[in-house]
Order: structure tokens, then sequence, then C-alpha cells
């Protein structure tokens, strides 16, 4: 097991960092921001143990908390990410994941788009129905974890793609 | 004894799952009534203090604009001033005394949000500057709200903007008074339930602090009315409140510490007894 290496420790820092001091305020049209900490999760080592992606998981959605004042919500979601991405990655990548031999950096953009885009809908409909935390503004939730999943998904694709091709 | 054990074994990922999730589940659930909790809030050093960096940064981009904010809030002031010269009378006299109730501390914003549906400031002074929690924050323009935690140097001001936050309010022509929330959509308007229906209001009426509270002062400025409905009993006006604010663009804020509140408190606590 290949615990909490140097490089995972400074992709989490630099995750972290971006997110609450430049993503946290882009607000674009008043309520859109894009949630790219969870980049992390996505590409957090396959075979490494899942009880340390949950633990990590959390402390990461913790801190995220702490820095906007939103106690438990973004942990809740990034321990909800965490748990369901085996179940992600292989409804996404398939007979890959079984062989264990899906590699972030050189895979199908497609099955990427779908991984990505999976765990950022789930992700943000956890995070907005906590926050918002009224079943009766369920449009509200609809609306923001929709336009808010589009701009993460955007993004993380990129940093995903941008970051990994560096490193062939 | 060993099935359990067992039991655990195998599923030790889903039970470590459920124990972090509900663990969040706990901590927002908590935080949706008024005292939150006291731990993990961006009043801590570390993200205050990583706010701060950043601050110093980001200053520059706002400075023609809260130049400008504060411009205006000197011409008003002038204008109040000049206007001094008048014979003073007592009811305002009255009003100078009670002025001097009041402690103002300035501080800067640090991190401000209005995109969530509970949203919180976070300002550079906190209990070294003997702030602590319930004091009033404002802007020039109007109202921000109301401090809710505080560290050594640094503390989280519950916005106007929060789903949480319940603010007496009264309409200035009148005396009728209400109370301030926010439904969590637009971060320009905010609403103002509660208000008698014999109230004779009409659009662009001025809504200011009500003196009911021992947090603000009487007749600090937050909107005019936008539009008006009568609520679905029947009997009170529910009214949307355009703010003076742009809530979107703080810069410099004043912290009002009323020296009187703990009498106050005090007095209204022997009343209920």
């Amino acid at each position: 097991m290949t615990s909490f290496s140097g490089e995972l420790s400074l992709r989490f820092i630099a995750l972290l960092l971006v997110q609450v001091v430049v993503c946290n305020n882009i607000n674009f049209l008043g309520y859109i921001n894009p949630y790219i900490y969870i980049v992390f999760i996505f590409l957090f080592p396959i075979r490494d143990s899942r009880i340390v992606l949950l633990l990590i998981s959390f402390l990461l959605g913790m801190l995220v908390d702490m820095f906007s004042d939103s106690v438990g919500v973004h942990a809740a979601a990034a321990v909800t990410l965490a748990y369901a991405r085996p179940l992600l990655l292989k409804m996404s990548f398939g007979m890959l994941y079984e062989h264990q031999s899906v590699k972030f950096s050189n895979t199908d953009i497609g099955s990427l788009i779908t991984y990505v885009g999976l765990g950022t809908l789930l992700h943000h409909f956890i995070l907005f129905s906590l926050e918002v935390f009224n079943i009766s503004n369920i449009l509200l939730i609809l609306k923001k974890t929709l336009f808010s999943g589009i701009f993460t998904i955007i993004l993380s694709i990129l940093i995903i793609v941008l970051f990994s091709r560096n490193k062939k | 004894m060993q099935q359990i054990i067992n039991f655990v074994i195998r599923n030790k990922t889903f039970l470590l799952f459920l124990l972090l999730f509900s663990v969040s589940l706990a901590l927002t659930i908590q935080s949706h009534s008024y005292h939150r909790s006291k731990f993990i809030n961006s009043a801590s050093a570390l993200a205050g203090g990583v706010y701060g960096t950043f601050n110093s940064i980001d200053k520059y981009f706002n400075l023609k604009d809260q130049n400008k904010i504060l411009v205006e809030e000197n011409k008003r002031l002038r204008n109040e001033l000049f206007n001094l010269n008048k014979p003073i009378d007592t009811s305002s006299l009255d009003n100078i005394q009670s002025r001097l109730n009041y402690r103002i501390t300035t501080a800067e914003v640090y991190k401000n949000s209005y995109s969530s549906t509970n949203n919180y400031l976070t300002i550079n002074k906190g209990k070294k500057d003997s702030i602590k929690e319930d004091f009033g924050v404002i802007s020039p323009k109007g109202i921000i709200g109301i401090i809710d935690n505080t560290s050594n140097n640094y503390s989280t001001v519950l916005s106007i903007l929060n789903t949480n936050s319940k603010i007496n309010a009264e309409v200035k022509a009148t005396n009728h008074f209400g109370s301030l929330e926010w439904d969590g959509k637009s971060p320009y308007l905010t609403q103002l339930v509660d208000v008698s229906k014999f109230a004779p209001i009409k659009i662009g009426d001025t809504i200011e602090t009500g003196g009911q509270s021992a947090i603000f002062p009487k007749g600090i400025g937050i909107g005019t009315i936008e539009k008006f409905e009568t609520d679905i009993s029947g009997d009170t006006y529910n009214i949307e409140v355009k703010l003076f604010n742009d809530m979107t663009n703080i810069g410099t804020v004043y912290i009002i510490n009323n020296l009187d509140k703990e009498e106050i408190i005090n007095l209204e606590s022997s009343v209920d007894d």
C-alpha cells in the first residue's frame, strides 16, 4: 500500500488552496461556483485502500467546510463520492477497471467524461441538498447541481488532461 | 461474538462510510440552528491566515470601488454635519445621548460569500479587539449581519444573506415592524415578514433597523420596498426589500458594540420571570 506519498499531499494542498482562494469566489451569474477539489478523489490511486480514501476525503471535505463556513456539507458529499467511486469506475471503464489497469493519463476521453460527469453530479446533488436543506426548494437544488456541475466537469477534465499529459 | 467481529471486518468500508457520513450530517443539522459548531469555522487561525494572505492581493483590485463607497459616506455624513446648525429639538437630543452608548470598531472583510443559502463573512478582528458574539456589523450603506464566532484574531459574521438570519426591522415612515429574513434566492433582495397589514406601506418606502433588538441601533438603513403582498393567512404583509448594500462587494465594515446590551437583556429577562 503506497499510502500518502509526497505527490499526493502536494496535490491535496494545491487543490484545497485553489478551491478556497479562487474557485469559491468566482460566483459566475451570482451563484455558480466550480468545486474542483473533487479531482483529488477522482485521481486517487485505484490500488490504494478504500479506507484511506474515505478518511482523506472526509478530511478534505472538512477543510473545505472550514474555509467556506458550511459545516459538514462538503465532508458528507466528499465521503459519498469516495464511497461510490468503485461503482462509478466500473460503470465507466468496465473491463479495464476489473483488470485493475485503468490509467487516468491515457484512457479514452469518453470514459473519462462519463466517470467525472457521474461523480460530479452525485457529489453536487448531495452537496446542494444538504446546503439548501429544504425539500421544497428541490428546483433550486437541481438548478445549482446542473449549472455548477457543468462548470466543475469542464474544469476537472481540463485539469486531469493537462496535468497528466505533462508526465508522459 | 466471532460473527459480529467478522461482520465488522467484512463491511468495514461501508461502516466507516456510514460513520463519517453521519458525523457530517449531524454537524450539518446542528449548523442549521443558530448557535453553531464552535470548532469548524473560518474564524480559525488557519483559515483566517490563508484568507489574510490572499486578501492583501485581492484588496488592490477593489480599491476604486471601496473609495467610491467611502466618498459617498463622507458626503452623507458632511450633509448631516452641516445641517446640524439647526436648533436641536429634544427628540434628537435624546438620539445623541443614545448614540454615545455604542462603540464602533472597523474591520476588513477577508472572505465574503453570497452564492450559498447560508452565507458567512470572515473579518480580521477578533477577541483581541474585544469583539464578541452577537455584535452588529454594518457597512457605510447599511446592515451586513451579526457576529457569529470569534477567535483571537478573526470573526465570522452571520450575513443577512443566510436563511438562519432573523433581524428586527421596521418601515421608516410608519414604524410598523417585522422580521427580516432571506429566502436564499437573490443576493440583492431580502424579505421582511410579519408586518401588520394595517401598515400603510407603498413601493419605494425605506426599511431600517428597528430599536427592538439590543444588537443594532435604531435607524440603520436596510433597503427599499421592491414589492409586497399579503401573506396566505391574510393578516400580514410579506415585503421584498431591495438592499442598499451591494452584498457582493464589501470591503470595510463597522462593528457595533451596544454597551448597554447586558443591562437591556437583564432587564428583559427579569420581566419574563
